[in-house]
């Protein structure tokens, strides 16, 4: 009995069920703009990539590189106690955008190229020779194919993603951690934190499933 | 220009942050030790687990790696640390970090698992049974070799977030390499320790990740 007291308190369930949903609605639009910021991004880059230029080669690898080894709350922190120093401060919401965005299009590039070699190369040159110009061939004919294969990836990394939403705490967004968190230590009950479990699994569960559905699906099947 | 390498880049402040920094690293080189072999240990178990047709076994195991998959590291780690004290269970930071990160990380190394085990055609394992071999030796001498060096891109991919996910400690003040960066950053006024740190984590990372991008490369070639 005392654990549900402690972890399932309805009192202090109702009490913080609207700040908690406030926080959900947060979470949810940050989660789509970053989602949606990130795979364009990625997809714009790894198209980019295809031209074969070094000047644009270089940066984007670099890039890639860079989004994909360093921890994300490294360089939220960076953006938000550092840039003010240099005269740019940013909105919490919009360092968890910016950062959290890139990280994705740096993911999402790298599956989108890795899709597009994956590409045998004699489709590209029939794609030429029956007349398709170079832009045809890449969006019409190697694209479909390396978006198609890179979907079980890339619902992993954005779920992945979308699950970082949570750094936001740490700089002050009110996302459902930080809600949560502040209603815990002015509750003095840990239900609050079970409520953001709970709303986590609630967006979460179904997309782990869908995710697995996705994965046979799509698997490797080309 | 001068202002943004003397926010970003001072020698000096990195130099006097230096010797917190190599302590921190040290903290977060342990984590990754007990956490990376935990994960990997847990991960295996819980992917033969999903894979057994014993149905007492699979439904746990799955439910677990999906219930693990759908929550946000942090979220967990939040939960264990400020939340399992009011269960009386009081843990230290280290120990909180191991614990909510064993769940997440054996969760995602199991689905890796899951994946290169089933990878390896039916074939061998009958073979193997019909030539005489335990079921244990099947698995180990037979199963387990193809499934790591079929998912092995994966499986250090895996270790790449894992290794990130070690910086999120930071939140409950264990003192690991990004905690004792901002430390070194409130004191200083100057964002130079947390470049520093960044840069240690890509001096880490990013052979791993250009490694990961050649096996990639790799498959789609074939």
């Amino acid at each position: 009995m005392r654990f549900l007291d402690t972890f399932f308190d309805g009192v202090v369930m109702a009490k913080y069920l609207p700040d908690l949903l406030l926080a959900i609605v947060t979470t949810l639009w940050l989660s789509a703009i970053i989602v949606i910021g990130g795979l364009a991004l990625g997809l714009a880059l790894a198209c980019l990539r295809t031209l074969g230029r070094w000047y644009l080669t270089l940066p984007i690898v670099a890039f890639a590189d860079i989004g994909r080894a360093m921890p994300p709350l490294v360089v939220i922190l960076i953006f938000y106690f550092g840039l003010p120093g240099l005269g740019i401060s940013l909105s919490g919401p919009m360092v968890l955008i910016l950062v959290l965005g890139g990280v994705l299009a740096a993911f999402a590039e790298e599956i989108f190229w890795a899709g597009l070699t994956a590409v045998p190369k004699g489709q590209w040159e029939a794609g030429r020779a029956t007349g398709l110009s170079f832009a045809q061939t890449l969006f019409d004919v190697a694209l479909p194919q390396a978006i198609r294969l890179g979907i079980p990836p890339l619902v992993n990394r954005a779920l992945a993603i979308t699950k970082m939403t949570a750094l936001g705490s740490v700089i002050g967004v009110k996302e459902i951690l930080a809600v949560s968190s502040s209603a815990q230590s002015f509750s003095g009950s840990a239900t609050p934190l079970t409520m953001a479990a709970l709303a986590y699994l609630a967006i979460f569960l179904p997309v782990v499933i869908l995710s697995r559905l996705a994965e046979r699906r799509y698997a490797w099947s080309v | 220009m001068s202002n943004f390498i003397d926010l970003f880049f001072n020698l000096d402040i990195m130099g006097q942050a230096w010797p917190l920094l190599f302590k921190g690293l040290i903290i977060t080189l342990k984590l990754c030790a007990v956490v990376i072999g935990l994960g990997v240990v847990g991960g295996l178990l819980l992917a033969l687990g999903a894979l057994s047709p014993r149905r007492w076994l699979k439904w746990p195991a799955v439910g677990f790696i999906d219930l693990f998959r759908a929550l946000p590291p942090l979220v967990l780690l939040i939960f264990v640390y400020s939340g399992l004290p009011f269960a009386g269970l009081d843990l230290s930071p280290f120990m909180a970090v191991v614990i909510a990160f064993f769940l997440n990380n054996s969760a995602y190394f199991a689905e890796v698992f899951r994946a290169g085990i089933q990878s390896v055609p039916k074939g061998q394992t009958e073979a193997a049974r019909a030539t005489g071999l335990g079921a244990a030796q099947t698995l180990i001498q037979v199963v387990l070799p193809q499934a790591v060096r079929n998912v092995l891109p994966d499986l250090l991919s895996n270790t790449v977030e894992v290794v990130k996910l070690t910086s999120l400690a930071s939140v409950v003040s264990l003192s690991e390499l990004l905690y004792s960066a901002n430390m070194a950053r409130s004191v200083t006024y100057n964002s130079s320790p947390l470049v520093l740190a960044a840069l240690i984590y890509l001096a880490i990372l990013w052979p791993l990740v250009r490694l990961i991008s050649r096996y990639q490369r790799g498959i789609a070639v074939h």
